[in-house]
């Protein structure tokens, strides 16, 4: 928990609310104490403070910028060394796996597994009974290894198709690019499992030609024109964090293919504290955006699992979900005000009123339209001040069927918090295995007399009983109420509450398992994450379908050893929820791991979708999900679409050929 | 396609351990029987299913979302309160719901016990097919679906399952054996009405009690898929009634798999074989109950032979469903509500029920005297009433028709060499062996004076004769594929591959209530046919062509014969119907007329089948009338009006014409009939083709 780390916390303005930063701190319960009046006046100097002594920053080697994005900049900036992104991403972030390249999971010389690194909180910790449990759920053994190509071999790297007039150009506007290699790859992929897998084996198929990094709205707009004049295929690259193909280039692709990488527009045009709205740039990622907003006193709430790298373009390009979205809203409730920039010019509205009634929203063609009509430069979202007081929760439940009636009531009633989460039983133990060291004899013995409690004297099984993990956010005294107003229905369910502890260590599994499977790949095992959003009635089945599912197509592809499948479901809505599922296995003995898990995972979504789970909930279609797009919207859907991607880009200039 | 290589995988793998075979009774007779109903049961049940009371399961029924769903629109609809709709449903689940009880099972298995022994020399079971029935039923809801020649058969299942320590099935019965009932339903029946009709909230308990059985995973259901106790021995069309319910929790996706289990049980001597007979002929019989049953005299002494339970190969209706079913259209109604199949989803049922009385079918084993029945049915009526058919001619030939039936990969429960004689003797009710010669009984009634009318010597006769269809019926599945090809080889001389593939298809049509062929495998029943008649030596065929052989011509004569009475039955209620003036006719008149029509043609010795008499007979080729449109039911009444339907007379135009081209020499008389055609209605037309094909 936050408060561990009390001396962590000197800089108060650094607070992101995540429990994974050392030095995100004060958010729990430390900080209740603050009222208020008291807080909004230390935003208003801390705004003051920004406005006043912030300078547009000198960067030093990416020279010329444009005069415009100057001019903008010069009013309200944030210093860019505390950027997460640099423009070589190379140089804090890892080439084939996931995260920060000084973070990561490895068993140490004793055998015991350890998280490296500073950023997060079980860094530089021992989880013991990760070993354990990785050896009894996947048959891996410390013994056999697959280690990944440790560099990258640029002389595998295809040389750049060019187009020269379009270099020629480009280079005459100042806008920084490169063609080095390294650049390259890192733009040429997300963090599908097959994308990774094949980095590892220093395996590099098609990968953009160029990268460019535009400053602003009007470098993106100027590289667009070019683009197009100089028919130049263009992706845009937001935080690189896709789960759906969507970075891929197309092999059939034969003009030079151009990464717009928008991470160096990543700053907060302003903020109105009147609307609550703050205008910011498309390509700050979700870190810094709180980060900064938190500095102001405010925040946006919204948390994708993959806030630390994912950006603000890529969420309303993919109509993003966050963890928190029963407080804050999706993406689609969040935006207030979008800019893209298209083939045929800048769509936006022309006022920021808070609902409209003038024909379809144009904002849903922009959402969701995954890169396929423009590059979204700008968007005005809707601010919240930072809440007041935090609180992680847990509930033990005997088994997965009541914990998800329990959800439903919750739901029925509409009083979801923050986030609420029911794990199985499987992911339970996951998380259970994830435990950091426990110092004191007195934890350990609590810990015993708990589990004894659960599983003895109220009789749940320990096989079959699932955890609802919770997070309250408000008032002190709201988040009090809402929290007995929560553990009264669950405890209508036989929900037993479980504490703080367990709650936040489920956070915190959300935040690490990325990093676990790279773990999990340099030992044998292969694993991915899928969701889906399916109505109430169809959640039990659903899960348990889908878990039989992709058991029973392990078993029949001749996985050797039985896989992880298990599954969460992860957001209430009034008529459904979403599911994520996880799913894992080792692959010794297989001669073509990707190629069968590719095929069970093709057939966990057919799975998902005979039970009446929709094609996805927030990561979007991309490529990978694409066969099944005329099914899920029909024809005249795809017909509907199609018709609006050809008048914005009738040449294909954002030729990713995501979603269509 | 992938269907058929399921099927043929089952068949192969039950083939194999053939050997497997545990005579189960044979432990019985060295403990007692008190030992056996006390032994300790604790069997392991489905994993993922809570433990509920009969009472708990019945709660859960009424209490569904279905149900009230249902109990609010009737209530809306009739005008009475929802209480009393509420009330009538609960009387409804009282009447049906089973009272599954240990210690009723316990007695079961006691009784059953003293029963089976004396009436069975041994219950053959194979080990192989339980233990994989035991696997299954931890993994997902189980469906057990035996064929049903005997009231015997009725507990059988659970007697077998709980003598190894498996869930003991709940069992949908008919409300008929009401006598006995309470019994049984302590055993773990479960009752359903005969005729359900339109009753809305009847079909709606039904529907939601079967399934929360299947759901739950509650126990192991069983059924019969062929809906009735089949009284020709031949197995029946399946109903898809049943199925549909069992299947609907899958196909919404409330359970991830459903394992089917066919059972084929097949008896060397059926108890009921004479009331099977006297049924089928309309005779006035006792009450049908299984006391009355045991109640007639001697049955308990007689001596029934052996008994086989074959468990089939566990079938995942999953596996068997895929690519058939088009799940979305589960997907935008919510489960809870009553929802039609599609006709994608019936067809699939369809070709699953057929599909799994195929399965029976081949499971079943065929016993020497079914054998010696195909063969004696073959001899002249006269030889086997006066001079006898000689007992080395019988032994010589059924040795010959043994070798076929293992060619055609049939299983065949043939012990040893001793079998023929034995097998004689069991069946001394129906034949008897004097003097080296075999004698069909002739029941001479001693209380009778005067001397029998000619009729009543036919009804005779056919009651025997019936009896004698019935045990030739168990092993029909074997020769019908390759039959209906000697048929067509018989009637259009024609050689040509697709003429005959066209022909087999038309006749496989005509008789799809008679014999079972699973929906859309024509050419794989056609290919079937082809490669058993080559290799028995009796055909070659080539790319194009199906050449006769010299040496085949006893197995095409013996195959063709074989079908010969269902050509004759159909062709003479065929006759029936088109001299008939009138075009509407009622059920209650057809069977008694056709009856009469026949025993006068039989006295005048132009018709030599018995079968005619038969009302199943009868029953199906209504049946296929019906399903060939050729004669349209008119309304639902008590009595079962028909109408001849005139308007597919063009659809049948075409293989009229085909037929006139494929034989020539008739076209003379194709001609004149053809103005008779026009008077008559499309079902004068299906009849003349039909016809015609005999005149050829």
């Amino acid at each position: 928990m936050c408060h561990t780390f009390p001396a962590l916390t000197s800089d108060r303005s650094s607070r992101i609310c995540s429990l994974l930063y050392k030095h995100g701190s004060s958010m729990a319960s430390n900080s209740s104490g603050s009222d208020s009046s008291d807080r909004q006046r230390i935003a208003q100097q801390r705004l003051s403070v920004i406005a006043g002594h912030l300078q547009r920053p000198v960067e030093g080697n990416s020279g010329i910028l444009a005069a415009e994005c100057k001019a903008q900049g010069d009013k309200l900036d944030v210093s860019s060394e505390r950027r997460t992104v640099p423009r070589r991403r190379q140089e804090i972030m890892k080439w084939n796996g996931w995260g920060y390249s000084d973070s990561k999971f490895l068993y140490n010389k004793k055998g015991q597994a350890e998280f490296t690194g500073k950023r997060y909180r079980l860094s530089g910790m021992i989880i013991p009974g990760l070993r354990e449990w990785m050896e009894s759920t996947f048959g891996a053994n410390l013994q056999h290894k697959t280690p990944a190509a440790p560099i990258l071999n640029s002389s595998a790297v295809q040389p750049p198709t060019l187009n020269e007039a379009f270099l020629k150009e480009l280079k005459s506007t100042g806008i920084p690019f490169s063609h080095d290699a390294e650049d390259r790859v890192f733009r040429s992929h997300g963090h599908c499992l097959h994308e990774i897998f094949a980095l590892r084996e220093g395996k590099i198929g098609r990968v953009p030609d160029l990268v460019v990094w535009p400053n602003c709205h009007n470098d993106v707009v100027k590289i667009v024109e070019l683009a197009c004049k100089h028919n130049v295929c263009l992706m845009p690259y937001g935080g690189g964090t896709s789960v759906s193909s969507a970075l891929e280039c197309p092999p059939e692709e034969t003009r030079s293919i151009v990464s717009l990488d928008t991470s160096q527009m990543n700053r907060i045009l302003w903020i109105d504290e009147k609307n609550l709205t703050a205008h910011v740039e498309a390509g700050i990622v979700g870190q810094d955006l709180e980060r900064l907003l938190n500095e102001s006193g405010y925040c946006t709430g919204h948390e994708p699992d993959s806030m630390e790298f994912s950006s603000l373009g890529g969420w309303v390009a993919t109509r993003a979900s966050g963890m928190k979205k029963n407080i804050y809203g999706n993406i689609e409730d969040l935006v207030v005000h979008i800019k893209m920039v298209t083939p045929q010019g800048v769509i936006e509205k022309s006022c920021q009123g808070p609902r409209m009634s003038t024909g379809p929203d144009v904002h849903h063609f922009i959402m969701g339209s995954e890169g396929t009509l423009g590059v979204v430069t700008e968007v005005t979202m809707k601010i919240r001040p930072m809440p007041e007081y935090q609180k992680y929760g847990s509930v033990v439940f005997p088994n997965f069927e009541m914990g998800v009636a329990c959800l439903r009531e919750v739901a029925r009633q509409r009083c979801a918090p923050a986030s609420i989460r029911l794990m199985d039983n499987e992911q339970f133990k996951f998380g259970h295995a994830l435990k950091p060291q426990v110092s004191s004899i007195f934890t350990s013995f609590l810990d015993g007399l708990k589990k004894f409690y659960i599983t003895k004297f109220k009789g749940f099984d320990p096989n079959r009983l699932c955890v609802a993990t919770l997070l309250f956010e408000g008032d002190r005294e709201k988040v009090l109420q809402h929290e007995k107003q929560v553990y009264d229905i669950a405890a209508k369910f036989g929900g037993l509450a479980a504490g703080e502890d367990n709650g936040q260590r489920g956070y915190m599994l959300t935040f690490v398992i990325a990093y676990l499977r790279d773990l999990g790949m340099d030992y044998y095992v292969i694993g991915e994450s899928f969701e889906t959003s399916v109505p109430w009635d169809r959640v039990l089945d659903i899960c348990r379908n889908v878990k039989a599912r992709i058991v029973r197509e392990c078993k029949d592809k001749g996985v050797q050893f039985p896989p992880l499948s298990t599954c969460r479901v992860t957001q209430t809505y009034d008529a459904g929820a979403c599911v994520y599922f996880y799913f894992a296995f080792n692959y010794r003995g297989l001669s073509d791991p990707v190629h069968v898990y590719e095929q069970v995972e093709h057939a966990a979504r057919e799975e998902i979708l005979a039970n009446g789970g929709s094609l996805s909930h927030h990561h979007g279609v991309g490529k990978l999900r694409k066969e099944w797009m005329r099914e899920t919207i029909s024809s005249v859907g795809m017909g509907m679409l199609k018709s609006v991607k050809d008048y914005v880009d009738p040449n294909n200039i954002f030729g990713n050929r995501n979603l269509l | 396609r992938q269907g058929r290589a399921l099927f043929n995988d089952s068949a192969t793998a039950s083939l194999k351990d053939e050997e497997e075979f545990t005579d189960i009774l044979e432990e019985r007779r060295r403990t007692t029987d008190l030992g056996y109903a006390l032994r300790t049961f604790n069997p392991q049940p489905y994993k993922g299913a809570p433990t509920l009371s009969t009472s708990d399961l019945n709660k859960a029924v009424l209490e569904s979302q279905y149900l009230c769903y249902i109990i609010k629109e009737i209530a809306m609809e009739t005008g009475s309160s929802v209480e009393k709709v509420k009330e009538d449903a609960s009387r409804i689940l009282k009447e049906m719901s089973h009272n599954l009880q240990l210690g009723f099972i316990r007695l079961m298995g006691y009784t059953l016990n003293k029963v089976f022994k004396r009436l069975y020399r041994s219950i053959y079971v194979n080990m192989e097919g339980l233990n994989m029935l035991q696997q299954a039923i931890q993994e997902s809801p189980v469906i057990l679906i035996p064929n049903h020649r005997s009231y015997v058969d009725f507990l059988i299942i659970s007697y077998i399952l709980f003598t190894y320590d498996i869930p003991v099935p709940v069992i949908a019965a008919g409300i008929h054996v009401a006598i006995i009932g309470g019994l049984l339903r302590r055993s773990g029946a479960f009752y359903i009405r005969r005729a359900i009709g339109s009753d809305k909230l009847y079909w709606a308990v039904l529907l939601e009690y079967v399934q929360t059985i299947v759901r739950t995973g509650y126990a192991p259901l069983e059924f019969y898929v062929e809906g009735f106790r089949s009284r020709t021995l031949k197995s029946l069309v399946p109903k898809l009634g049943m199925m549909d319910m069992v299947l609907e929790p899958y196909f919404k996706g409330e359970v991830f798999d459903i394992t089917l289990v066919p059972i084929s049980i097949s008896y060397d001597r059926v108890l009921e074989e004479s009331l099977l007979a006297l049924e089928l002929l309309g005779v006035p019989r006792p009450k049908e109950s299984i006391t009355g049953l045991f109640k007639a005299s001697g049955v308990l002494q007689e001596d029934y032979g052996c008994m086989h339970v074959n468990f089939g190969r566990p079938l995942s209706a999953r596996q068997l469903c895929e690519g058939k079913i088009n799940w979305s259209e589960y997907n935008l109604i919510p489960r809870n509500l009553p929802q039609r199949p599609t006709a994608e989803t019936q067809d699939c049922v369809n070709w699953l029920a057929h599909l799994i009385v195929r399965t029976q079918e081949e499971g079943s084993l065929i016993s020497p005297w079914s054998l010696m029945a195909c063969l004696l049915l073959q001899t002249p009526f006269t030889t086997l009433t006066e001079e006898g058919l000689q007992w080395h001619q019988l032994t010589e030939k059924t040795l010959w028709l043994r070798k076929l039936v293992l060619d055609f990969g049939a299983r065949l429960n043939w012990p040893d060499s001793e079998v023929m004689s034995s097998t004689v003797a069991l069946h001394h009710s129906i034949v008897h062996h004097k003097e080296d010669r075999i004698y069909l009984v002739q029941d001479e009634d001693p209380a009778r004076q005067d001397p029998l009318s000619p009729e009543e010597g036919v009804m005779r006769m056919a009651v025997v004769v019936l009896m004698l269809v019935s045990y030739r019926n168990q092993a029909l599945h074997v020769f019908v594929r390759p039959g209906i090809l000697a048929t067509a080889i018989h009637i259009t001389k024609n050689t040509r591959k697709d003429e005959l593939f066209s022909f087999f298809c038309f006749l496989q049509d005509v008789f799809s209530n008679e014999f079972i062929f699973i929906p859309g495998s024509a050419v794989q029943d056609f290919e079937e046919a082809c490669s058993l008649l080559q290799k028995c030596g009796a055909v070659h065929i080539s790319q194009q062509e199906v050449t006769v052989l010299e040496t085949g011509l006893e197995v095409l004569s013996f195959l063709q014969k074989l079908l010969q009475p269902f050509l004759d039955s159909y062709q003479l209620m065929f006759r029936y119907l088109c001299e008939k003036e009138d075009h509407v006719f009622t059920e209650e008149q057809f069977l008694p007329d056709v009856r009469n029509l026949a025993t006068k043609l039989i006295l005048s010795g132009d018709l030599r089948t018995f079968e005619v008499l038969s009302s199943d007979t009868q029953k199906n080729v209504l049946s296929a009338l019906r399903r060939l449109e050729a004669v349209t039911k008119l309304r639902v009444s008590q009595q079962k009006e028909y109408k001849v339907n005139k308007a597919a007379v063009s659809r049948t135009g075409d293989i009229l014409c085909k037929f006139i081209c494929d034989i020539p020499v008739t076209i003379k008389f194709f001609l004149c009939v053809l103005r008779i055609i026009i008077y008559f209605t499309l079902l004068s037309l299906n009849i003349l083709i039909i016809k015609c094909l005999y005149c050829g």
